[in-house]
């Protein structure tokens, strides 16, 4: 009888080339003393006006970012430090942390209400991957402005004919002697107009399927780059279409071996999902918001019966899966296997999706308002992140696309 | 799971052996009547025999000091035990006596009533058990038993009802109402009543997994005050503690139930051919799969979360042991339905051994609290 069910999940240690083997006998107490300077450092250096601020702010706007200076200070505060990246090495920026520290650093970060502003596609999805697959050349190159969060990745992975069968992506990259000549069409890119650097997965053999897609880092500055912005349903045009029309790209930016790149991405895409399930430590709690718009009754419990019955049910899956995250973290420390990462995508966009739309129903026609004084600040708020949580089961690779994922690798489910 | 330690570790592959061995589903399925119910008339409703043997094993004095014949390895380590046995659905009153009446006695017991009791119940040659509901759904807020202060000491009258292996249990953990609820107490007792004490009656109930609880009657039986486990009219306090043992326990049973059914479906949608190809390899089905998984991980954290607060002291242990009784509850009771669904026609038969998962399922998931119970307690805890 197979057992599948324990140790489903490794989050990615973010440096593969840096073991941390601290396992002396003061560990713990060295922890506890580390953990004291942190909340030293941090007191020094967090600016206070950002306590409590959403960073996806700034994470999804170059120009938000630049316009606070409180981000700014911070950033390069936590630059300097190299705890935006702490467990790289110091030689690209990183403060050289065993993962425990790091996440003690995680952990005083979020009990201030504090962010990490170094946090990018960079840090979650390049960094790991130049660390595993990249030369030492590419990586003295590319991490250290990563870890200072100096110039922001975009992501060329989706094309209009290439969404969940991503591995059926058309980009053309040809092999001109003296460099790679890359023409075709992204789509879905975030952050693409905003972003100095795209890694992408470009077709360098027609022929077959998996085995003839590269890994190459394209500077978006290459003459032909053109990247359009388009619309999202909140509103928001973080994401773009990107066109490339001959661009031009060095013969060292191809990462890997060529036709190699396939095995790459679904290392990155590891750490994308991995990145995206981490605990989010901003949910607001919706009981306090429930009592204010639907009042309570003689006992102090929310009022309407029935949706506090559904908020409940929703709110006891958010603490299990939050018991979920810190149980995976604690056996990924101890080394166990690594297909569950599926698993808990699923969980955390199904759970944080169900609660957005609490949110709308809590709030009633307050949160249905686009703009203006007429609606709460609140109100405003929770419609945008009610249209944006859509995305969650998409991006990333989709609900149903994990599911095939988890039925196969973790239940070892059959193909047709 | 969690991280275990090298004993644990032991433990835990002693009862996956054990149990495969001398344990399979075919146990459960011997106490039986054909096509379901236990047999009438007969025997504890689980396997004495059996229980003797995790007893000598130490499995029984898991929860039990080992100043009193016990291992004090601990909620977490029982729970495991008891998820493990929950696989194969084994019929053994761990629960209720390693790990309630257990606690019951370390927590509240005088040293003499320990000396009395824990050894016996850490050997395995006494069974303890809770007796606390009335009625049909799990109240420990509104208890109506009466105990009446005497000269002698006290009388217990009423019933006590759907008491979990009751037919064979030699201690009854009694709570009744010894004084109105005031705001300085909230009038409530617990009582050491040993089965063969003069006044009780007990009569067995036929219940779907075979299991036997029992009604008990008491017909002004009188107790001397050496009975009384805990604080007089205080017994509120011992009984919450008792049951978040109860709730963490009883959820690490649905659990251990929920993967082995979802473990045998798997197995089932890698075999059965329909349509010239395995049924598992319909995507309909393997999506059901892959969110049957995703429940069973938010259970097992939940659970596990429980079990060490209770080791821990925790302050959140009665939130967290009503989190992992909701989960396990709808999941074992998704996976239950599942397991039936996703097997046909041979599923519905009594041959199989989807039916049995289920029955017992149901059981459990009304032990000690159903889903609106604990999201109720929950929420109340937790300000909603
Ligand atoms: C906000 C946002 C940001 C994004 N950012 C980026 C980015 O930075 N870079 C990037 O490269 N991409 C990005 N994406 C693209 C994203 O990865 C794709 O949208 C996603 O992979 C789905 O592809 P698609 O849109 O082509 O949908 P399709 O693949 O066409 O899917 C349509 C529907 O069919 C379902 N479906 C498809 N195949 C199967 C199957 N085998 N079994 C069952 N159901 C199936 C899907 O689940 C979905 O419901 C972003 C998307 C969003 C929404």
């Amino acid at each position: 009888m197979g057992r599948m069910f324990t140790l489903p999940l490794r989050l990615p240690n973010t440096d593969a080339t840096h073991k941390n083997e601290h396992k002396h006998l003061g560990g713990a107490m060295d922890d506890q003393q580390f953990r004291q300077e942190v909340r030293a450092w941090l007191s020094a250096h967090f600016p206070s006006a950002l306590a409590g601020v959403n960073p996806l702010i700034f994470q999804g706007d170059a120009r938000a970012a630049a316009a606070s200076t409180d981000f700014q200070t911070w950033r390069q505060a936590m630059a300097d430090k190299g705890w935006g990246t702490p467990t790289w090495a110091k030689r690209y920026g990183g403060a050289e942390l065993p993962e425990a520290q790091a996440q003690i650093i995680a952990q005083e970060l979020a009990a201030i209400g504090a962010f990490n502003p170094i946090r990018s596609y960079g840090t979650m999805m390049l960094g790991p991957t130049l660390l595993e697959f990249g030369t030492e050349e590419q990586r003295l190159e590319h991490l250290p402005k990563i870890s200072r969060h100096e110039l922001r990745w975009c992501q060329g992975f989706s094309e209009p004919g290439a969404g969940s069968d991503l591995a059926s992506l058309q980009m053309k990259c040809v092999d001109k002697g003296d460099h790679w000549l890359v023409s075709g069409q992204k789509i879905w890119t975030s952050g693409a107009d905003q972003a100095g650097w795209c890694f992408a997965l470009v077709r360098t053999d027609t022929s077959v399927k998996h085995n003839g897609i590269s890994f190459l880092l394209i500077d978006m500055a290459s003459p032909g780059v053109e990247a359009r912005p388009i619309v999202l349903i909140s509103g928001s045009t973080h994401f773009c279409e990107v066109f490339f029309n001959d661009v031009k790209v060095p013969k060292g930016n191809l990462v890997g071996q060529l036709n190699k790149g396939w095995t790459i991405a679904k290392r990155l895409l590891q750490f994308e999902r991995a990145s995206l399930s981490e605990v989010k430590t901003d949910v607001v709690p919706l009981a306090p918001i429930a009592h204010a718009m639907l009042g309570t009754d003689p006992e102090g419990r929310i009022a309407d019966p029935l949706l506090r019955g559904r908020i409940l049910h929703n709110a006891m899956r958010h603490a299990a899966y939050l018991q979920t995250v810190r149980r995976l973290s604690e056996e990924a420390r101890h080394g166990g296997p690594n297909n569950g990462v599926s698993t808990l995508k699923n969980l955390w966009s199904g759970i944080v999706q169900r609660r957005a739309e609490l949110m709308i129903e809590v709030q009633g026609f307050d949160g249905l308002g686009w703009s203006g004084e007429g609606y709460s600040k609140d109100g405003l708020e929770a419609t945008r992140a009610l249209l944006h949580s859509k995305a969650f089961s998409i991006y990333g690779g989709s609900y149903e696309i994990q599911n095939n994922i988890t039925a196969k690798r973790s239940l070892g489910l059959p193909d047709r | 799971m969690a991280v275990l330690n090298d004993e644990q570790i032991m433990l835990k592959d002693m009862v996956t052996g054990w149990a495969r061995e001398r344990m399979p589903v075919t146990q459960i399925r011997s106490l039986y009547d054909h096509g379901g119910g236990g047999k009438q008339g007969e025997g504890p409703g689980f396997d004495r025999a059996a229980y003797g043997e995790i007893a000598q094993m130490g499995w029984t004095g898991i929860c039990v000091p080992e100043a009193y014949g016990g291992s004090d390895f601990g909620s977490f380590s029982l729970g495991f035990v008891l998820e493990e046995l929950a696989r194969t659905l084994a019929p053994l009153p761990l629960l209720s006596s390693g790990m309630i009446a257990a606690s019951a006695l370390v927590l509240g017991g005088t040293e003499a009533q320990k000396v009395l009791w824990l050894p016996a119940l850490a050997d395995g040659s006494a069974v303890g058990t809770l007796a606390l509901e009335e009625g049909a759904h799990h109240a420990p807020d509104t208890i109506a038993m009466t105990a009446t202060q005497t000269a002698e000491g006290w009388r217990l009258d009423g019933l006590k009802r759907f008491v979990a292996d009751g037919m064979g249990a030699d201690l009854f953990i009694v709570a009744a109402r010894s004084a109105p609820a005031s705001d300085t107490a909230d009038g409530i007792t617990l009582f050491l009543v040993p089965a063969e004490t003069a006044g009780l009656t007990r009569e067995a109930l036929d219940q779907i997994d075979a299991r036997r609880p029992a009604d008990l009657r008491f017909d002004g039986m009188v107790l001397d005050a050496r009975a009384v486990l805990g604080e007089v009219h205080q017994g509120g306090r011992l009984l919450t503690a008792l049951l978040d043992r109860a709730y963490a326990g009883q959820a690490a049973e649905l659990l251990g139930l929920a993967e082995q059914a979802l473990e045998t479906t798997l197995e089932y949608l890698k075999t059965r051919v329909q349509f010239g190809q395995l049924i598992g390899s319909f995507q309909a089905l393997q999506h059901r799969a892959a969110e049957m998984f995703g429940e069973v991980q938010l259970t097992r954290s939940a659970v596990e979360a429980a079990l060490t607060a209770i080791d821990t002291g925790d302050a959140e242990t009665s939130s967290l042991a009503s989190l992992a009784k909701a989960m396990a509850n709808e999941t074992a009771h998704r996976i239950s339905c599942e397991m039936v669904q996703l097997h046909g026609g041979i599923g519905m038969t009594h041959e199989h051994d989807a039916g049995l998962y289920l029955k017992r399922a149901r059981v459990a998931e009304q032990s000690y609290g159903n889903l609106s119970f604990h999201q109720e307690r929950w929420a109340r805890l937790n300000g909603y």
